[in-house]
Order: structure tokens, then sequence, then C-alpha cells
């Protein structure tokens, strides 16, 4: 798998780890997180670990210092670090190890970060806590690193606060901290998932040039393929706490040997023929302008967007482009200043108190989060049953019947209709949530960041649903979204968003060729690409370009 | 349906057991309310249980009249806290803006004065009766249930499934009682109890100054006040209502425990 | 203007505000009976000669805001009216008594706030084991039973049972200071063992919630000891949530020592204030009222100051 002359660091033999949960009004039991997982780590090397929400990624990767989060407990196998077995360490043990051989960096570094106290104090706290320099020579030590990671004035930003700075940079002061010891081991677990896209390949680029020069192995803990396959040597694909696949970057990329594996390789490669620009438009966004109440700047300027019947308009931005306030803005919830929303042939009054109720019953609403989208005291029936009720004034039997109709098109069972929202997975929960849309029969559905929030598997079956839904039902989606992927995947159009202005808005084919704007090429090219050295690509274009200005 | 925990069981007993006593009180109490029936202070025997107080009436019949009129007041006080300060935070809640505003200021002037202090204030120039007592005690816990009651409501206003409702098109009656009640309700309820127990404090630290249930009529903070005089004599008449006080607070406490656990994880449900 | 100098000015009025806000609820609180404030305090026997004295005297002739004003001006000079009682001088009255009250609540706060920290730093270590679940347990039996049941429960056990201190607690100003402390033993217990159960709770809660925080995980992951872990990066978190739960207590603390003092026949504010609204001496009753919203309201705005100051994104603004 790596070179065979190289040191092995890190040696993990049968780990099994284990929790205690506590389900609600049952007794605690005990459960499996991780069970027979076995890896190995020359020195210098970078062991990627993916896998979905749940198959215990984090997990494995925190057992490479010993730790434990929660009440979770290692119980099993063996865990040798530098030939040294850890997991029965003693805690005095451990403590000259963590932080000293092995580092961490964590997803949220907001949240990881001492709001009390100054970052430089943090970043070389254990360089003095395990005595390994005087505080001059660890102070000049984490400049040099802050430079390296290309944070700005690498000389008096140790002296700022962590909320004085932005994520971005707190991301790379994290990796800061975690190489100013000097550790044979880091383990990033998900360092940039948290980031913007172009903010990402940034933090990702720094991370990648300070493992090769520190030369340092690292553990690299992500759900995104393509990010994982910019910084390792080796992946690990995990599912369920198990091991899936295993092996070097080339093969698990290019030729893969398990079914998983397959699928997330070629996650969101949903082929989808974009449809021509036909038709009245079912929505006309015509220069709109909105600022929230009590604030002083237009979040939405002169936005003029247009979407056909039965078609998918994909609004593209990061975040704070005002793409989420376009949807408030179109139904209802925040009245433009300016400008005139028409749809359906008809103009729509600005605010949602003067809306007629077919106004309401054709323009539906699917949110990024399903379970707060749903009241957790009402059941699949009743949520989905309510338009029915409400709009067409369906009782009883004939309510049920629809109702059973709806959970088929979703492909769920009508065992489903007693069952509470906590009961769903995620999933399940936002399929409910797009039956709740289509009960109400409407002509256009918003969904925003429907699938954001879900693993990219289960993404894609909720991204395949929509296409088929639209097929049948002849429903146009405005399609709000931060990946660029999804994009890809099922537009018809494009708007791409910045600072509250759309900048670049059309069919799709066009407005994914160039030339481009400065702003969509940048978005474009940070898109993370399943390919081995796309990272490297990037840069090298991006310097070449700001070396031609 | 869940099974209660034995705790919650035993909070729900002893809390039965206590309203059922103070409801059928004439029933099961041995003697008159006010009977003297005794010598003073006379030691527990089988014929007075508990002994006799100050003026030679049965003990255990004061102190079950006694926990009628507590709970009785407190019950009245609670009610009366709970209609005005729900009502109000759900309107602070759902109307917003400067009806919001008026209201929580003014909720937070009252607050800036401790209760007690307050409560003595507007006794010293009002008739003390019952009804001034639960008037007084409730109007000023109405603040608390106030906050709550409006707190818990922004946070179920700004879920996405109320959006989502009103994008529907409903009226503010199905918003509010379909899709906000429901999920205020255990906290609220749970509430309720604490509330509850607050004031039986608050009516029998009253009495036990002398502001609150005028002598003959028998409550808990009245009894102690009637033989407070006996404890330098070692006589413990006066320490019986700490120990009814403290199970039935103890008590509600479990249950309140109990209805907010439910709660949280029908909430947190959603991870597991 | 530094942007916490701007918040704390800002607190400060509003404390300003709320405590002339409080004193025109006080001054209306005793005006809201219906009918003849005279009649009330004098009773159905009164004279009409003595009903329009005490009219002239309370200056019930002029209209209501006049007399706030009267009131609210003297108030501002130390001047609060003569008692309805005894005649005699309300400010000098409570100046003595509030010295009283004072000693017995700084006593008991000096004791409390410590023993309260500790034990919640103990409930938090051993959290879910057996000290925590103990001190659980014996807090919330002694917030469950009112402030004056406790000290008779006391009073019965340690003055009369095994008397080790005395039942009653009246000091004067001739007693040295060890004398006067050992005639407040009682009391002090009742306050501290009142107060604790809430300080230690609203601790315990507060300290938990800092060290759940992802900067702690981070702080054990780089091999930090716990003791550092704790002084370091817990601490300087925990500050203001902590100072916050001292100052609702202290403030809570001054409300007890009303009951406290009538149980133990104290010479404090408290008893003064009881006494007097039974005879419905209502010039008393304002003042009391005013120094006591005063004192609470007061505390409120210092750990407010005191959440403001120890806030880092406010100290170091962006």
């Amino acid at each position: 798998m790596a070179d065979r002359g190289a040191e092995t660091l890190l040696e993990i033999r049968d780990l099994k780890i284990e929790a205690t949960i506590y389900p609600p009004g049952e007794p605690a039991r005990d459960i499996t997180i991780v069970d027979g997982v076995s890896l190995t780590l020359q020195q210098g090397k970078v062991l990627g670990l993916i896998g979905e929400s749940g198959a215990g990624k984090s997990t494995i990767g925190l057992s490479a210092m010993s730790y434990g989060r929660g009440g979770v407990r290692l119980t099993g196998g063996t865990i040798r670090l530098s030939g040294q077995e850890i997991r029965t360490a003693s805690h005095a043990a451990l403590r000259a190890l963590r932080g000293h051989t092995v580092t961490y960096v964590a997803q949220s570094a907001a949240a990881a970060f001492n709001p009390a106290k100054r970052l430089m104090e943090q970043v070389i706290e254990t360089t003095l806590q395990h005595g390994l320099a005087s505080r001059a020579e660890a102070e000049a030590r984490a400049v040099g690193l802050f430079a390296e990671l290309g944070l700005p004035n690498p000389k008096t930003f140790g002296q700022r606060y962590p909320h004085q700075v932005s994520g971005g940079q707190l991301q790379r002061a994290m990796t800061a901290m975690a190489l100013c010891p000097k550790p044979d081991l880091v383990i990033f677990d998900e360092p940039t998932t948290a980031l913007d896209v172009t903010t990402q390949i940034d933090v990702l680029a720094a991370i990648k040039k300070a493992i090769r020069d520190t030369g340092v192995a690292a553990l690299y803990i992500t759900h995104d393929l393509a990010v994982v396959a910019q910084v390792s040597d080796d992946i690990m694909v995990l599912r369920n706490g198990k091991m899936v696949e295993y092996g070097p970057v080339a093969q698990i990329i290019e030729a893969p040997q398990q079914d998983y594996t397959r699928a997330l390789v070629s996650v969101r490669q949903i082929e989808h023929v974009e449809a021509k620009a036909e038709g009245e438009p079912v929505l006309s966004v015509d220069q709109v302008t909105a600022r929230y109440r009590g604030t002083h700047f237009d979040v939405l300027s002169k936005v003029t967007v247009d979407l056909r019947p039965g078609q998918t308009l994909a609004v593209v931005g990061e975040s704070g482009s005002g793409k989420s306030t376009l949807a408030r803005a179109i139904t209802g919830l925040l009245p433009p200043r300016s400008g005139s929303i028409r749809f359906c042939g008809r103009t729509l009054a600005p605010a949602l108190a003067q809306r007629t109720r077919d106004d309401l019953r054709e323009l539906q609403m699917i949110y990024q989060m399903a379970d707060v989208a749903m009241n957790p005291r009402h059941t699949v029936g009743t949520i989905i049953g309510r338009p029915l009720e409400f709009y067409f004034g369906l009782r009883g039997d004939e309510k049920r019947k629809k109702i059973q109709q709806l959970l088929d098109e979703i492909e769920m069972g009508s065992g489903f209709i007693d069952r509470y929202p906590a009961e769903l997975s995620g999933g399940q929960k936002q399929r409910v949530c797009i039956a709740r849309a289509l009960a109400a029969k409407p002509k256009l559905i918003i969904c925003d960041e429907v699938t954001s929030a879900l693993d990219p598997l289960v993404a894609d079956g909720i991204l395949k649903l929509l296409l088929n839904l639209q097929k049948i039902e002849g429903v146009a989606y405005l399609f709000i979204t931060h990946d660029l992927a999804t994009v890809k995947a099922i537009a018809d159009s494009i708007a791409v968003m910045y600072r509250g202005e759309v900048v670049r808005y059309g069919a799709k084919s066009d407005v994914l060729a160039p030339p481009f704007d400065d702003y969509t090429d940048l978005l474009l090219s940070s898109v993370p690409e399943m390919k081995i050295g796309w990272l490297e690509e990037v840069i090298t274009h991006r310097k070449m370009e700001s070396a031609g200005n | 349906m869940k099974r209660i925990p034995l705790s919650a069981l035993l909070g729900l007993t002893i809390v039965a057991a206590y309203f059922l006593a103070a409801i059928f009180a004439p029933l099961i109490a041995p003697y008159g309310m006010a009977d003297a029936v005794g010598g003073v202070w006379e030691p527990s025997s089988a014929q007075y249980w508990l002994g006799t107080d100050s003026i030679g009436r049965d003990l255990l019949t004061r102190m079950i009249y006694g926990g009628r009129t507590t709970i009785a007041i407190a019950v009245a006080a609670t009610l009366l806290s709970f209609g005005t300060g729900a009502t109000l935070g759900f309107t602070a809640a759902t109307l917003g803006g400067w009806v919001d505003q008026a209201l929580s200021r003014f909720i937070d002037l009252i607050m800036a004065i401790p209760s007690l202090i307050f409560a003595l204030v507007v006794l010293s120039v009002m008739p003390v009766t019952v009804g001034t007592l639960i008037l007084v005690m409730g109007l000023l816990d109405s603040t608390r249930v106030f906050r709550l009651a409006r707190a818990v409501a922004v946070d179920i206003t700004v879920m996405d499934y109320v959006e989502a409702a009103r994008l529907r098109g409903e009226g503010q009656i199905w918003i509010i009682f379909r899709e906000v009640l429901p999920n205020a309700l255990s906290p609220l309820v749970a509430e309720m109890g604490m509330r509850f127990i607050f004031q039986v404090l608050f009516i029998s630290t009253l009495s036990f100054l002398g502001l609150g249930v005028q002598p003959p009529m028998a409550d808990w903070g009245g009894i102690v006040k009637e033989n407070k005089d006996g404890i330098v004599y070692g006589v413990t008449a006066a320490l019986y209502p700490a120990i009814a006080i403290a199970t039935l607070a103890i008590s509600v406490n479990l249950v309140a425990d109990w209805i907010l656990n439910r709660t949280t994880s029908l909430k947190g449900g959603r991870n597991g | 203007m530094h942007p916490v100098v701007k918040l704390l000015a800002q607190r400060i009025a509003l404390g300003i505000l709320l405590l002339l806000a409080a004193s025109v609820l006080i001054f209306g609180g005793t005006q809201i009976l219906p009918g003849d404030v005279a009649q009330a305090i004098l009773g159905q026997q009164a004279t009409p000669v003595a009903l329009a004295n005490l009219r002239a005297q309370m200056g019930l002739n002029d209209p209501a805001y006049i007399r706030y004003f009267h009131w609210l001006f003297g108030a501002m000079h130390g001047d609060f009216g003569t008692s309805l009682a005894n005649g005699s001088d309300v400010a000098t009255d409570i100046a003595g008594r509030l010295a009283n009250t004072l000693f017995l609540a700084a006593t008991a706060a000096i004791i409390a706030v410590p023993t309260a920290i500790t034990l919640g730093l103990i409930s938090v270590r051993y959290q879910g084991r057996w000290p925590d679940k103990v001190i659980s347990a014996v807090t919330l039996a002694t917030v469950s039973v009112p402030e004056f049941l406790l000290g008779y429960i006391l009073m019965f056990f340690l003055a009369v049972e095994y008397p080790i201190a005395p039942s009653v607690s009246t000091i004067y100003d001739s007693m040295g200071f060890f004398e006067k402390l050992h005639a407040i033993v009682l009391p002090v217990m009742v306050l501290v063992l009142v107060v604790l159960g809430h300080m230690m709770r609203m601790t315990r809660a507060a300290i938990l919630n800092v060290m759940q925080s992802a900067y702690i995980e981070t702080a054990e992951l780089k091999g930090i000891r716990p003791f550092l872990v704790i002084f370091r990066h817990a601490f300087p978190n925990a500050v203001s949530p902590v100072v916050n739960v001292v100052m609702i207590n202290l403030a809570y603390l001054v409300v007890g020592v009303v009951v406290v003092e009538v149980v133990f026949v104290f010479p404090g504010m408290g008893q003064y204030l009881v006494d007097h609204v039974a005879k419905r001496d209502v010039p008393v009753v304002q003042a009391c009222g005013l120094v006591f919203a005063a004192v609470y309201i007061g505390l409120n705005m210092l750990a407010d100051v005191i959440s403001i100051l120890a806030n880092p994104r406010l100290r170091h603004p962006k």
C-alpha cells in the first residue's frame, strides 16, 4: 500500500468502539459504533477516512489519540503509535502524547478555539506545556506557520482573539496550532466542510502544502471523496462502522472494487438534458430590490430572472449572496422595496397577507432542514393531509386515499401514514416535505438547499425523485443551492448570485461555458473534482492568471 | 405509551393524595376545624395523632384543613398567573412589534422589584382577604409565566413548520392552537408545577408574617405562626407544616422533571 | 467611545431608570386602595378630627402626582418623612436597621458564595456519581422548604434540643463584634442553606455548560492537565455566568432576610418592614420598599456590568 521501506507510525488492528445510548423511555443499552477496523499509516503519509454520517470515521480518527468523545469507549483491538500501545495507556502517558506526538484539527475551529484567549497563546500552548521550546522560539515558529498557511499579517495575527478573524482564517490558525509542536501525526476532522467553496480551496491548498513541507503524517476525515482525493495517499471507505474498501487513492477513484465505493465515486453524475427556454414564464422576477427592516443595505438588488413551466432554475451562490432572500421575496415573507414578481401570468401582491389562496397553493416551498420544517407533534398523515384539506376540502377516506397515493409517489409505503417525523430518517423526512408540497398541486416549488443537510447518496436519491416528479407533474423548480454539482445535475437555467446581485444568468449550457466573468470562474473552478491532481491544476492556473494580470 | 419512571410515579401518588385530602378535608378530618378539643400542646396520642395546638385544637385536623386552604389559594393564584401570563406571553410573541416591546418592558419593570416586597407594599393598604391575596399573588407571579410563555412561543414561531403554515395561508387560530401550542404545552405544564409550589411557599410565608390567611381559618403558614412559641419548650407542632410543604414541593418537582424530560426526549428523538 | 464604555453607560442609565420606575410602582402600590386611605388606616371608629389630621399629615388633599414628587424629592435627600405609628424619623430608623441587615446578609454571603462555588465544582467534577447526587438531593430538599420553616427546624434542633446557639438574635449597638456574630449564627445558617441550594445548582449548570464546549475538548486533546484545562480554559469563560449566578442569588438573599429576621427577632430592615405593614404605616413601607428595590436593582445591574466586562467579544471588538 505504501513504500515498503518507510517506517510504520500508526497501526490499528481489529478496533472495536462502543457507546452507551439512552433512548427516550427505554433502558440504556450499548451499541457498537466501530467494529473490526484495521489500518496502517507510514510516516509522512496521508490516509483519508471517508464515509457518510454514522460511518464512524471521526471516532476512528480520534482513536489515534486514544480519545472517545462523549460516552464513547475504545473496547477492543490494538492501537500502536510509534510502536507504543495507546488504547490501554494511562492518562499521564496519553497526556504526554496528545498535543505533542498527535494533534487534532476540528471541523469547527470557531467553536474549538477558546473565545477568551488570544490566538497566539492557544497556538503555542502545547509547545510550551510539553517543554519543546522557549516562548520566543515557539512564537517565532507560530509566526512562520501563519506565514506558510497564508494568513494575513503573520507577525501580528496571533495577537487577535478568535472572534476577530474569519472562519477560513480560523481553520488555518487551527492547522498552525496542530503543527506548532512538530507532531508526527495530525488528525484533520472535516477541516473544510463548514467553509464556503471558494474559501475551502484556499484552506485545502494551505493544508496540503503544510503537510508536504513539514513531512507530517495525517489522517484526513471527510465525507467528500473529491476533497480527500486531493490530499491523501491512501483512502479507507467506511460504512456503519465497518471498513468497505481500503487502498491507494488512484485505485479507489479510478477502479473501485465495491459497489458502495462505486456509488460514492459516481455520486451526482445524474444525466439531465437541458430543456429549451420555451413558453410563457411561470415566474418572472423583475428588478426586485429588497432589504431587511432596520438595516441600511439592499440584500437583493435589481434581481431579474425568468422560469419556464416544468423547468428548473438554479440560483447558486455562497453564504451571504442573497439567494435565500430571493426565496423570501418571492413567497411574500419579505416584501420587495421595488420591482415586481409575476406568477402564472398575474402580478403577485408584495406581501403574503394580500395574496389569494390560489397564489399560495400554486407556489410551494421545501426547506433545507426537513426536521424543523415539520411539526414534531403531527403525524405524516396530518402533515401531507393538511394541504389536501385546506386547499381542496378533502376529508375522510378520500383524503386518506390521496395521502397514500402521494406516499407512493415519493417511494414510501402507506405504512408511514401514522408515524411521527422523529421516527423517520433524514431522507424520508425530506420526501415527506416534497409530498406536502405536491399535495397542493403547485405550478412552482421553491427548493431551498433541500439536499445540503443530507449525505451524498441520500441527496442523490432526492434529486432523482425531484426530476422524476417534474416529468410526471410538470412542476417548475426554483432550486437554491451553494453546490455546483447539484446545479449541473438538475438545472435548465442558472442564475449566479454574488452580494445580492445576479452576476450571470442564462441557459445552463451558456452559464457553464467560457468566457466567464471573474466570480463565476472562481466559483466554478473551486468545486472539487473527483480527479487526482485537480487541486494543483487549479492553483497553478490561478497563479498564472494573477501573474498575467 | 412509555412507562412512568418510579420517581415520577411516587411524586404523582403523593401529589394526588394531598389534593384528595384537601378536597375531602371535612370527611377525613377527625375533629372540627376550630374546635378546641384538648389541652394546650398535648403530645401525640391515639386520640390526637399529632397532638394539639397552642389553644388545644387537634393538630391533624388543623393540618388537613390548613392544606385545604393553602392548596386552594395556591391553585387559584397559579391559574390566575397562568391565565394572565400565558395569554399575554403568546400575544406578545405572535404579534411582535410594539405590543411585544411595551409588554416586555413593563414586565421587566415589575420584576425589578422582589415579589415579596411588592406584595408587602400592596398589602399594607389593601384589606387582607383571600380574594386580595389570590389577586396579588397571581398577578405578581404572572410576570414569570409571561417570560417563559413568550420565550417558548418565540422559539417555536421561528421554526420552518410555522413559516410553512403561514405560506399555506393558515389563520392565526390554526397557527397558535395547532402549530405552536402542542409544542409549548410540556414546558408550560412543567412550569405550572413549579409556579404552584412557589405559590404554596408564598402564601405560607405571607400567613406566617401575619399578612396572609387570617385566623381562625387554618393554613400551613398560619399553623407555624400560632405554634412557633412552643419551639423553645421543645414542642414540634410548628414543624409539621415544614414536612408537608417539603414533601409536596419535592413531589411536584419530580413530576415536573419527568414531564420536561419527556418533551426533550421527543425533540431529541430525531437523532435516534 | 469604546463600545464597552457605551454599553456600561447604557446599562447604568437603565438601572437608574428602572429604579425611578420602581419608585413610581411602589408609591402607586400604596395608592390603589379604593376609597379613603386615612379611613383604612385608622379604621371605622376614627373620629372626623383624627381623619382630617391624618389627611393633612399625609398630604392627602393634594393630587397623587404632587405627593409622589414630594416623596421622591425627599427620598433623594434622605428624607422619608415620619412614621405614622410612632412619629419617629423614618430615615434615622432605617439607617441603623439597614446596617444590621447588611451585616447579616454579608456574613451569610461570605460563607455561602465560596461554599456554593466549591460544591458546584465538586458536582461538575463528579458529575452523575454519588457526590453529585448527594449534593443535588440535599440542595433540592433545602430549596423546597420556606425560609421561616427552615429557621424553626434549626431553632428546634440547635437552640432547644442541642443548645449551641441562641434562639433569639436580637443585637444591640453595645455588643462586641464576636458577640454579634454568635447571636446571628442561626439566621446566617438559614440564609446560607436557602441561598446555597439555588446558587450551587445554577453554578453547576453554568460550569457544565462551559465544560461541554468544543474548546474544552480541544484543550483535552492538546494533552493539557485537567487542572490547567479548568483553570486556563474553563475558568475565564465561566467567570461571567458564575458571577451572574452569585449576584442573582445575593439579590435573592436580600429578600430572604425579611422572613428570617422575623423568625429570629433580628432588629433589621425586614422586621421593621413587616411590623409596619401590619400597622399600615405607609411612609415606612414606602421607604423600605424603595431601599429593598434599590439594593435588588443595584445587584442585578452589577451582574450585568461584570458580564459585559468579562466578555472578550465586547472588550476586543473586530
